[in-house]
């Protein structure tokens, strides 16, 4: 792997500003989590731009909280999947942020193709969404999650877009309109 | 809906009205009020999805007590084009002009944030000139964004020629831009590694004018409606979001900032040249509709300092970086000599390799964090192209923003938050 690729340019801030930062918390955070993280991955090593912490699934709750509270990565940029096609197959992947810092770093989460993961929405509100739409695109199922169901594509729909085995053309057609189930508002 | 297939088929079998929420022309025998369906005389409303006073094709749908809303639930999709799915089957050059459609209204900071991020992954620096372009391009957009999120919220509530205002200038910024690349909504304009095409000579001239020309546009909007009882109290205090509904809801830009979260990316993570840029970020601290216009407002003063800052330091010089991979080739080598040709043919055709790795990059749009996590394998297509729109995470901060307000608020919350469809449903 190049690793001179992501030396950055003029757009790069986050090795130099961050860099010492991200060696200690990592140091302290393996300390406390020896045996449920699977591999860290650092930039200017790798070629990342951002630390990746692999995490176990069994763990992962507990570690974002404590990074949310401990080490105040308390804020949710993004969360979303990759489908990697080995085994495991699907990634889980959330950029966390200081926002007083606003140092940023990315956790992964390895899951199985029918593998239930417990819902991040006690940590973040803004979680909802973020895994409904994962469900939607990937097929992830998240236990307690209030209100799992599709969120960009129709209710009705048949497969999970962003999976990499999924056909790239094709029909699904509903002559009716789907409309919002009066349940939830109740 | 049960027996899918068969409705299908028979597009006359009556559709469920518990579900429906009301009266449909197949069932006449229907005795009780049919709003009242969970028979305690709330009334449900459903707004959108295509609903002036939404902003696009969206959809709400409230539960009414009298006129405080007791529930909501948004829905949206409706212009989903799968562009994350498209960012895996297409080669990086050919994804640009999907990015114009994301959010419509300032499609040049997708443009420059695009190519940010993929020049970051090549490890591409592009000369200064094009930076500067890059930089100009960014705050023009987003002084036409915010002139529109205004603009539209305050014709939301009814104040229709102070949309006027803003938005005459709106075309005069559109008139630049076509002057840059022919386009004035799709535009296209960034290339991986440079620009489609230089400035015209002067531009920047026409550029500084039309700064000086808003500058006081923008001065007599403040003046006619920043004052002006109606519009606070229509606006003070109400749809407050505060800091820490903020942080949870993962809220960013100019909705966050109006609540108190002091982050702004071109400051916090300069990238281009902002970090020789001198300007402020506005911050508000109670998070209502009228914070959110008024962050709003300040902040195109801000980028008009800006623009004009970058008008005065660009210079003439080249604006395709030297880098071979993504160099598109030159015109004139492309009809006289044959490798010219087969190098044309080559990138267009197949595309160039992005060496193998991750980064997300993110810019502060318009609307508020725009980021781009690209995982390359190696390939001339992404392996994942994952999108963070700023509105999908704004768009879900509405239902708990408008519980137990007015359904008339339902309005001024959604034109103040400035969800845009395109970035929505990606």
């Amino acid at each position: 792997m190049n690793v001179k690729t992501l030396i950055p340019g003029n757009y790069g801030y986050f090795p130099e500003k961050f860099g010492e930062i991200w060696n200690q918390q990592i140091e302290s955070i393996l300390a406390e989590f020896s045996s449920g993280v699977e591999k860290v991955l650092k930039p200017g090593q790798d070629a990342t731009d951002l630390p990746i912490l692999y995490v176990k699934k069994a763990i992962a709750h507990s570690f974002l909280q404590t990074l949310k509270e401990k080490y105040n990565y308390s804020f949710l940029t993004d969360m979303t999947a990759v489908d990697e096609q080995n085994d495991p197959r699907f990634e889980l992947v959330f950029h966390l942020m200081n926002p007083e810092t606003k140092a940023r770093i990315r956790i992964k989460v390895r899951l199985s193709e029918n593998e239930k993961i417990g819902t991040f929405i006690p940590l973040w509100a803004g979680a909802n969404w973020a895994e409904r739409e994962i469900y939607d695109m990937f097929g992830i199922s998240f236990e307690g999650h209030p209100d799992l169901r599709r969120i960009l594509m129709d209710v009705r729909w048949e497969g999970h877009p962003l999976r990499k085995d999924y056909p790239l053309r094709g029909y699904q057609v509903f002559l009716n309109p789907e409309p919002i189930d009066p349940e939830l508002l109740k | 809906m049960k027996n899918e297939k068969e409705n299908a088929l028979q597009p006359d079998v009556p559709l469920d009205i518990a579900r429906w929420g009301f009266p449909s022309h197949y069932d006449v025998s229907l005795k009780k009020d049919s709003d009242d369906i969970f028979e305690d005389s709330r009334v449900i409303v459903n707004i959108g999805p295509t609903h002036p006073a939404m902003h696009g094709a969206f959809r709400c749908m409230a539960k009414l007590n009298g006129e405080i809303i007791e529930k909501s639930y948004c829905e949206f999709g409706y212009t989903h084009r799968a562009k994350e799915k498209l960012g895996e089957n297409r080669t990086y050059h050919q994804f640009i002009v999907y990015t114009d459609r994301l959010n419509y209204c300032s499609s040049l900071i997708n443009n420059v944030t695009y190519a940010l991020s993929v020049e970051r992954l090549m490890g591409v620096e592009v000369p200064e000139r094009a930076t500067w372009i890059r930089m100009i391009c960014a705050e023009l957009a987003r002084v036409i964004d915010h002139l529109i999120c205004v603009g539209i919220n305050a014709v939301d509530l009814g104040a229709f020629s102070y949309f006027l205002y803003g938005y005459h200038q709106r075309e005069k910024a559109y008139t630049l831009i076509e002057q840059l690349c022919g386009a004035r909504l799709t535009t296209s304009y960034t290339r991986i590694g440079g620009l489609m095409y230089d400035a015209p000579e002067g531009w920047e001239k026409d550029v500084k004018a039309w700064v000086k020309e808003t500058r006081d546009v923008i001065d007599e909007m403040d003046r006619l409606l920043t004052d002006n009882r109606i519009w606070l109290n229509r606006t003070k205090n109400v749809a407050v979001f505060n800091k820490e509904q903020c942080l949870n809801y993962s809220f960013t830009g100019p909705n966050a900032r109006a609540a108190g979260v002091d982050i702004d990316l071109r400051r916090d993570q300069p990238c281009m040249f902002y970090d020789k840029m001198d300007f402020d970020v506005p911050i508000a601290r109670v998070g209502d509709v009228f914070d959110r216009y008024y962050v709003r407002m300040e902040e195109m003063k801000q980028s008009l300092n800006i623009i004009s800052q970058c008008c005065d330091k660009i210079r003439s010089g080249p604006i395709w970086s030297e880098d071979k991979r993504v160099r598109i080739p030159e015109k004139a080598a492309v009809y006289n000599t044959m490798e010219g040709l087969i190098h044309h043919f080559k990138f267009f055709m197949t595309g160039f390799n992005v060496p193998p790795g991750e980064a997300y990059t993110a810019f502060e749009a318009a609307n508020g964090e725009l980021g781009f996590y690209i995982v390359s394998k190696g390939d001339v297509n992404a392996h994942r192209m994952r999108i963070r729109s700023p509105s999908f995470w704004h768009y879900q901060g509405l239902s708990p923003m408008i519980q137990g307000g007015y359904i008339a608020d339902l309005v001024a919350a959604l034109g103040s938050i400035n969800v845009i469809a395109g970035e929505l449903d990606r």
